[in-house]
């Protein structure tokens, strides 16, 4: 039976010759990961317990990761109650990636997770966050779920009812020309497909485009599958992928790669020309509302973010600072800058990344997710404007739902930070 | 067949950040989230709160329903006042949760109800008394029954352990 790179995956998984769409089936869990929700986590995992007379002790603490990322340091003695109970259960349980708030190792999960060498090419890797799609970028069949889901994880160490998906395959050949980046490519298939299109079914991304993005890139694109309603996004691994765990990731054992059948068969084929690709935008309140650039180009600007853990990486500060070196972020607005972890910090700085933003007037904040879902730093006020390199634009997503979120790539951010308007950054001159 | 009357009528894509605002997320446990459920909808909120809105009401939405963040308060917070959802369909993550907590869902893809209708549950299909059409109903993912016949995924996961809670 021919498969695509998900049903081949999961049939492995499953310890299955092979895997149907539409089979049920309860693959192994190889990395299990929560942030602040861990605190639900807990509360869920007790429960399953509480009565039985059995202690409650999680099926594997080798393979669970917790990543202190949302709200870091704590805003709230709220926050902080529930920082303090995850740590707690982290000691007694022996659980090893554990990621508290701390300059040197701590950073956003999803980041975190590919960065310390966690995920792994074919692994079955949960989340209790909807952009655990983002590790499919390393050829992990990576998703997200709820809380209770995970408790349920934690004390089987089996994810239970996963309907082997559909697929749809994108191919993306060509150069993508200047100033247009993954982001605008991730956000141009979403205009496409719509937020729901690719409900219940996975992205295979494919093409010399593909092939020739570095994994950075690459984490951008299967970050924001979910938009479209994937369960996952993925990229088959290649030599790239082999280089970053090796390199970046600090993978030193062999690691077995495998890559869809070539007759596999795709529930749709999308193509797409990365040459004729430009700068794109999500405007207001859906991720699918993407129109180019040119057609937005001059919207008044009360914030710009860039960071998360769509455009938080080296490469996407770097192209913010060679933008902004120099130049000033314009009079009212503001830029918060928020890397992705710690170690990019510290690169960044090395770089001069970071000086040459702070230098600019951007306010170069720690590691977080923090502005994007609204919840720690950056809030709007009523009727303010703000464009954003993050992941969703949705009513209230920035902690006000008579606000505006626009989305886009660091390029853009940067070029728009000048001129507090919406700018092209193929005019910014950089 | 009890009748639920629709409080809430919704359009398509309604995400967990319009369900359940991320700036509550620090409130975790289903005791607490339904005082944040449709935080800012800020009419709809104080009529949940004050109480009336009854137990059992019913929220007509559109496609893709839940959508977005994984934040199992949005599920949390509408099972705290026992809502009926009924949905022309559902994102994935927000599905699996409502059946795991047994949050009363129904897919139901052609559903036209507006606020006040009268909703009847009758087998595969919804019946609105107020308009007199029926709709047909798409049953639950048949793996999914299990979880949903033993009260939800923690006593399922009990049972899966060969435990049994004594309470």
């Amino acid at each position: 039976m021919a498969m695509t790179y998900v049903q081949k995956l999961l049939a492995k998984a499953s310890g299955q010759a092979s895997a149907a769409v539409g089979n049920v089936l309860e693959p192994e869990v190889s990395l299990a990961m929560s942030h602040e929700n861990g605190a639900l986590v807990i509360n869920q995992f007790d429960e399953i317990y509480k009565g039985t007379g059995r202690e409650a002790k999680v099926w594997n603490p080798g393979r669970i990761a917790i990543i202190f990322d949302h709200r870091v340091p704590a805003e709230s003695s709220k926050t902080a109650g529930n920082q303090k109970k995850i740590r707690e259960f982290v000691e007694k349980q022996g659980i090893k990636k554990f990621h508290d708030i701390r300059g040197d190792i701590g950073g956003i999960c999803h980041q975190i997770l590919p960065e310390n060498g966690y995920v792994r090419p074919g692994q079955v890797l949960v989340g209790t966050d909807s952009h655990t799609t983002t590790h499919g970028a390393l050829g992990a069949f990576s998703f997200g779920i709820g809380a209770t889901e995970m408790a349920s994880v934690w004390a089987l160490g089996r994810i239970l009812n996963v309907e082997v998906p559909a697929t749809i395959k994108v191919v993306v050949n060509g150069k993508l020309p200047k100033h247009v980046y993954a982001k605008d490519l991730i956000l141009h298939i979403i205009g496409r497909l719509t937020a729901q299109g690719a409900n219940y079914k996975v992205l295979e991304f494919h093409g010399d485009t593909i092939r020739n993005m570095s994994t950075s890139g690459r984490l951008v694109l299967c970050n924001m599958s979910v938009e479209a309603g994937a369960t996952s996004g993925l990229v088959p691994p290649d030599e790239e992928t082999l280089r970053y765990l090796r390199e970046e990731a600090g993978v030193t054992e062999q690691v077995e790669v495998f890559g869809p059948d070539p007759d596999a068969v795709y529930e749709q084929v999308l193509e797409i020309k990365a040459s004729k690709l430009e700068p794109q935008i999500a405007c207001p309140h859906a991720v699918d509302n993407v129109k180019p650039i040119g057609e937005v180009a001059g919207k008044k600007l009360n914030q710009i973010v860039i960071g998360s853990c769509t455009n938080g990486r080296l490469d996407d500060l770097k192209v913010a600072a060679k933008i902004l070196k120099g130049r000033r972020v314009a009079d009212g607005t503001r830029m918060l800058v928020f890397p992705a972890s710690w170690r990019i910090y510290h690169k960044a700085m090395d770089l001069g990344y970071v000086q040459a933003l702070s230098r600019a007037g951007a306010v170069v904040c720690n590691p977080g997710c923090g502005p994007c879902l609204g919840i720690h730093q950056g809030a709007l006020a009523d009727n303010d404007v703000a464009l954003a390199t993050t992941n969703r634009n949705f009513k209230g997503r920035m902690g006000n739902p008579k606000a505006e979120v626009y989305l886009c790539s660091p390029a853009v951010a940067a070029a728009s930070a000048i001129t507090g308007v919406i700018t092209d950054p193929r005019e910014a001159g950089r | 067949m009890t009748i639920k009357k629709v409080v809430l009528k919704l359009g398509d894509d309604v995400s967990t950040d319009i369900i359940y605002p991320g700036r509550f997320m620090a409130t975790v446990l289903p005791t607490e989230t339904p005082q944040f459920a449709f935080a800012d909808n800020t009419d709809f909120n104080r009529r949940l709160k004050a109480g009336e809105i009854l137990s059992g009401s019913a929220i007509a939405a559109g496609k893709n329903f839940g959508c977005g963040s994984s934040r199992e308060q949005a599920v949390s917070c509408l099972k705290g006042y026992n809502l009926m959802i009924v949905a022309r369909d559902i994102s994935r993550i927000f599905l699996q949760s409502a059946i795991n907590l047994g949050l009363n869902i129904i897919i139901c893809p052609e559903i036209e109800a507006a606020e006040g209708d009268e909703l009847e549950e009758d087998g595969g299909k919804i019946i609105n008394r107020t308009s007199g059409k029926s709709f047909a109903v798409t049953p639950l993912p048949k793996a999914r029954q299990a979880i949903i016949d033993a009260g939800g995924l923690i006593p399922y996961t009990r049972k899966l352990l060969g435990a049994t809670a004594n309470r």
